[in-house]
């Protein structure tokens, strides 16, 4: 009985992985689609993309450009290429872009007075709470013991009661 | 003092409300635009020809020393459809000189949708490859700019017009750009 158990579950398990293999299989080429190269240049199809992947699409604005279907994408991505075989640098196609579209196109922002919060504020968040922790565990370790109230008493199977707790005998 | 204390989670909670209260209030896929008091990108457009008449292009030097709006549509464009009753209300009032930005479209089906809705615009330009949309960073038709007599971006709007947005923003701005001096 606990034998066919057993072989049921790895069947089944057998089964899923099979069924996730499948499905990766199925989905990588639409995946893959997704970044087309369109010229023969795949140097230059690299730089493309890896600048496409630091520019925000306005259209959808959880994807990059490099990854978004909407027209304008295409057509900034058909911008950036164009820019960067004209022998522009990837600072001059960043400087486009946010000069029509603003910071918000960047995916990693400029360091600004704005936008100091957004860069420092989760360090800053973390070394409060550490700051926090450090300061309430320093004010419990001067208590008294008796301000505590004790552990729960465990639990001993020997007697089939509960123990006494150790902290009230001393 | 200590009695007090059980009121720091309720504060804080206080404190996080409001932010995300505010934050609820915030369009998200409005990003202010870069260009606003800034010269308006140059061009020289051809001009959408209804009927008859050659195809002549418009420059942003053109339309120097007069307050001008830019009203960037296309035939495939629903929102366009909803706010052109709008357009055509500011043409007829005579509130500004509106010219359009046929944007990505096809020239048939351009002359055709205007035929259809009525035609406010002073002249519209066509941009066919969407350049020029890029250059005034349009991400989202139609939109909506006013140009003073500078040639400096003074309003944007992202998104058909309402009511609301021309009695509250354009008239108000038109009148202080159109006061002489």
């Amino acid at each position: 009985m606990l034998l066919a158990d057993r072989t049921c579950r790895w069947t089944g398990l057998a089964l899923l992985a099979a069924c996730m293999l499948v499905l990766a299989v199925a989905v990588a080429p639409a995946w893959a689609r997704e970044a087309a190269p369109a010229s023969a240049d795949p140097a230059l199809e690299a730089r493309v993309m890896r600048l496409s992947n630091e520019l925000r699409c306005l259209v959808c604005q959880n994807e990059t450009i490099a990854a978004s279907h909407a027209d304008l994408a295409v057509d900034l991505r058909n911008q950036v290429r164009e820019m960067l075989r004209e022998g522009k640098s990837e600072a001059d196609v960043l400087r486009y872009m946010t000069d029509r579209y603003g910071d918000f196109v960047l995916y990693r922002p400029p360091l600004k007075s704005t936008t100091v919060v957004l860069w420092y504020g989760p360090a800053a968040l973390l070394v409060l709470g550490l700051a926090g922790l450090w300061w309430m565990l320093l004010r419990r370790n001067r208590l008294a013991a008796d301000q505590f109230e004790p552990d729960e008493p465990a639990f001993d199977p020997a007697h089939g009661a509960q123990a006494d707790d150790p902290q009230s005998k001393r | 003092m200590k009695s007090l204390r059980f009121l720091i989670p309720l504060a804080l909670f206080a404190a996080v409300a409001v932010f995300l209260g505010l934050g609820l209030g915030l369009n998200p896929s409005e990003v202010p635009s870069p260009l606003i008091g800034k010269p308006a990108p140059a061009f020289a457009l051809p001009v959408l020809a209804d009927g008859a008449g050659g195809s002549q292009a418009l420059r942003r030097e053109d339309l120097l020393g007069k307050v001008w709006m830019l009203n960037v549509w296309a035939s495939w464009c629903a929102p366009c459809r909803e706010e052109h009753p709008l357009v055509i209300d500011i043409a007829q009032r005579k509130l500004v000189a509106v010219y359009g930005l046929n944007y990505k479209d096809k020239p048939a089906a351009a002359t055709q949708w205007l035929r259809q809705l009525g035609n406010p615009y002073t002249a519209t330009l066509v941009d066919a490859d969407g350049r020029a949309g890029i250059d005034f960073g349009v991400y989202g038709v139609p939109e909506t700019f006013i140009i003073d007599r500078q040639g400096i971006v003074r309003f944007k709007h992202v998104g058909p017009l309402n009511a609301g947005v021309v009695r509250d923003k354009i008239e108000p701005l038109l009148k202080t750009l159109n006061a002489p001096g």
